[in-house]
């Protein structure tokens, strides 16, 4: 079994400052990860692997640098890794890193096998699109299974597999056929520490690079800003609401008692709703 | 979110892209709601998205067309005649037996046939898993851009749909627009848009279009649903009162005063994104750009900063309660009442003096 894993490596939100005059990002200094939503795909990927046998083949597009979360991949056991690299991706929006993405799942597929299962997290933390995934399945003509939380099931003999899918106020028990693409819900597996000879081997592997020409990308147009049918015109810090908070004093009385009268002068009808939304009416 | 585009200009961003539509994308008019329907139920954030797109159809001097999706019979019938009392024009029907449960495949070639059989040039979907599974999918299609969360629509001087987002992990704001490709997508999460007034109206105009499509067709079956337990079920997005707590209870266990004082109240309980990337909390309570969208009547933030990924998902609330023990924290920008105390002992406190308000004996006091 030949499993894709498409990651990509993001800032540490939890980490990002703006300036406070220039509203831009302040990116200096700030830790790149693996983007933990990544981390479910990959996880379930090394299981059905190691379930299956095969490989596990990790792709992402970036700069340079994100060979480091390729290693890193490497480290948890992924087999073999896939960076694709080029001044030509910048700037793509999610319609232009689909076809990115999917014209180097083309190459991998070429490659290196074809994939039955392509994975991918059911979105970054700083895009927050949930977007790619569908995208790669729609490019490739694959089958999609989004919000994976569970997979029930893989038949690689029948090329089946029977997955739950969270769905709005329940969960869709679904099957389908390989080859398809699935994005994982978080916390649904946690990723493993990786063996010592998977590290020793990570820190040695050679990362496959490939520019957009190595990929089998024809049409140049189609990738980054180019190929992005959206444009950000504007980005800016919001504005501060004209009036701050007013302060509760309570120099003189219980905190609680202050709060409670501030907040059933501000809006007299709230007590009334209180009482009927704690009695249930 | 209180005018974005009063905020000056940052250096950041891309460099304006000039205007340039292709002559086939010109016949594109008019806006369209997705009306998200599973299971007999149309998903409040359909109606929501009206009230955003009559907004949008109004500037333009446009249609406004709700497109709803789903088997053949009552509910879709129902949905369709509903959405002209929350503004529609028009609505579109694609119904067909192999539509009764959501799949990918065959709800994504009912939308992207009927988009390129009558041309809009908005088309709006809630950001659901449904609504984000399909838009992905329609959009990569149809070859034409997608803005994901949207926190604004607005049309601009020239007729483009100006779609504004948090952006960076919910750091920045951007204004996002589909120059030269039609439709311009947008999705918009449950609550981040006001309800609209449901005005009783007759359904006029009502145009069907057939699927073409048949079981055989599609290689995905649904074997079953599993509702979730009522008990799991949260209702924090449409909830009345919600009592959150962030990183200053300094511990899991003082999670527990949150619960405390949302079951006094009658509230539902959430959290901060910290406390669920810890592990304090379940993904399904936390509130923000990542999380949940609510609108209460109350909201009661105890220990929580304020970052903008949980501003942008609270601010719609009619009242906002903030305690932190930092009095230059970024909640109180935003919070309309604050107290600068320790969420930890305030809390008990509170709790037990919202019981004594709201008792059976006080409410005859009110009575009275």
């Amino acid at each position: 079994m030949h499993i894709v894993v498409c990651i990509k490596q993001v800032p540490d939100s939890a980490q990002i400052r703006v300036h406070p005059v220039t509203n831009t990002i302040m990116r200096q200094g700030v830790p790149t990860i693996i983007n933990p939503y990544d981390l479910f795909a990959l996880e379930a990927a090394l299981q059905l692997r190691d379930k299956f046998g095969g490989e596990v083949t990790v792709l992402t597009m970036g700069p340079p640098s994100a060979e480091d979360s390729l290693r890193r991949a490497l480290t948890y056991g992924a087999d073999r890794a896939v960076l694709l690299t080029d001044r030509f991706f910048a700037g793509a929006d999610t319609l232009a890193t689909t076809y990115a993405l999917a014209t180097a799942i083309r190459k991998i597929s070429d490659t290196f096998g074809a994939p039955d299962i392509v994975f991918t997290g059911k979105q970054t933390i700083d895009g927050d699109t949930a977007q790619v995934g569908p995208g790669i399945a729609k490019r490739l003509g694959l089958l999609q299974l989004t919000y994976v939380a569970k997979i029930n099931e893989v038949d690689p003999a029948a090329r089946t597999i029977e997955a739950e899918r969270r769905s709005e106020g329940g969960v869709q028990v679904l099957k389908t056929k390989l080859p398809c693409l699935v994005t994982m819900l978080e916390a649904t597996n946690e990723i493993r520490r990786g063996a010592m000879a998977d590290a020793l081997r990570a820190a040695r592997a050679q990362i496959v690079t490939w520019s957009a020409k190595d990929a089998g990308v024809e049409d140049i147009s189609k990738c980054g800003l180019k190929g992005s049918p959206t444009i950000v015109k504007r980005v800016f810090a919001p504005s501060p609401r004209a009036e701050k908070a007013t302060f509760v004093d309570f120099a003189n009385r219980p905190p609680a008692e202050a709060l409670i009268e501030e907040l059933f002068k501000r809006q007299p009808k709230l007590e009334a709703e209180l009482i009927s939304s704690a009695h249930g009416f | 979110m209180s005018e974005p585009t009063k905020a000056p200009p940052a250096a950041a961003g891309r460099a304006a892209t000039k205007k340039e539509l292709p002559e086939h994308f010109k016949a594109y008019k008019h806006v369209w709601v997705f009306i998200e329907q599973e299971r007999g139920q149309v998903h409040p954030v359909s109606w929501e998205l009206m009230g955003a797109g009559r907004q949008l159809a109004d500037k333009l001097k446009v249609d406004l067309a709700a497109v709803v999706i789903g088997p053949p019979g009552e509910a879709v019938q129902h949905a369709a005649a509903e959405s002209f009392c929350y503004g529609a024009d028009l609505a579109y029907i694609v119904a067909d037996e192999v539509l009764a449960d959501y799949r990918n495949e065959a709800y994504t070639k009912a939308l992207t046939d009927t988009v390129n059989t009558f041309k809009p040039e908005i088309l709006l979907l809630g950001a659901t898993t449904l609504g984000r599974d399909l838009a992905g999918s329609v959009a990569t299609t149809l070859l034409t851009g997608l803005t994901a969360d949207c926190t604004a629509l607005d049309v601009d001087a020239d007729g483009s749909l100006a779609a504004t987002r948090p952006t960076f992990g919910g750091s920045l704001l951007c204004t996002i627009y589909t120059l030269n490709y039609r439709p311009q997508m947008a999705t918009v999460r449950p609550r981040v848009m006001p309800m609209p007034e449901r005005i009783e109206k007759r359904a006029t105009r009502i145009i069907e279009h057939k699927l073409g499509m048949v079981e055989e067709d599609i290689v995905t079956k649904v074997l079953s649903f599993i509702p979730d337990r009522d008990s799991a079920k949260s209702n924090l997005a449409y909830a009345d009162i919600v009592v959150a707590g962030g990183l200053g209870l300094g511990s899991p266990e003082n999670f527990q005063l949150v619960k405390g004082l949302a079951a006094v109240l009658g509230a539902e309980f959430g959290c901060s994104r910290p406390l669920v990337q810890k592990g304090w909390v379940t993904s399904d309570r936390q509130i923000g750009q990542t999380g949940k969208t609510i609108r209460p009547k109350l909201y009661i933030a105890a220990g929580i900063s304020g970052a903008i990924q949980h501003r942008v998902g609270v601010e719609g609330a009619d009242l906002i309660v903030a305690i932190n023990t930092d009095k230059n924290a970024p909640i109180f920008d935003f919070a309309h009442v604050g107290i600068v105390t320790d969420a930890i002992r305030l809390l008990p406190a509170l709790t037990e003096a919202f019981r004594a308000r709201l008792s059976p004996h006080s409410r005859d006091r009110i009575a009275s």
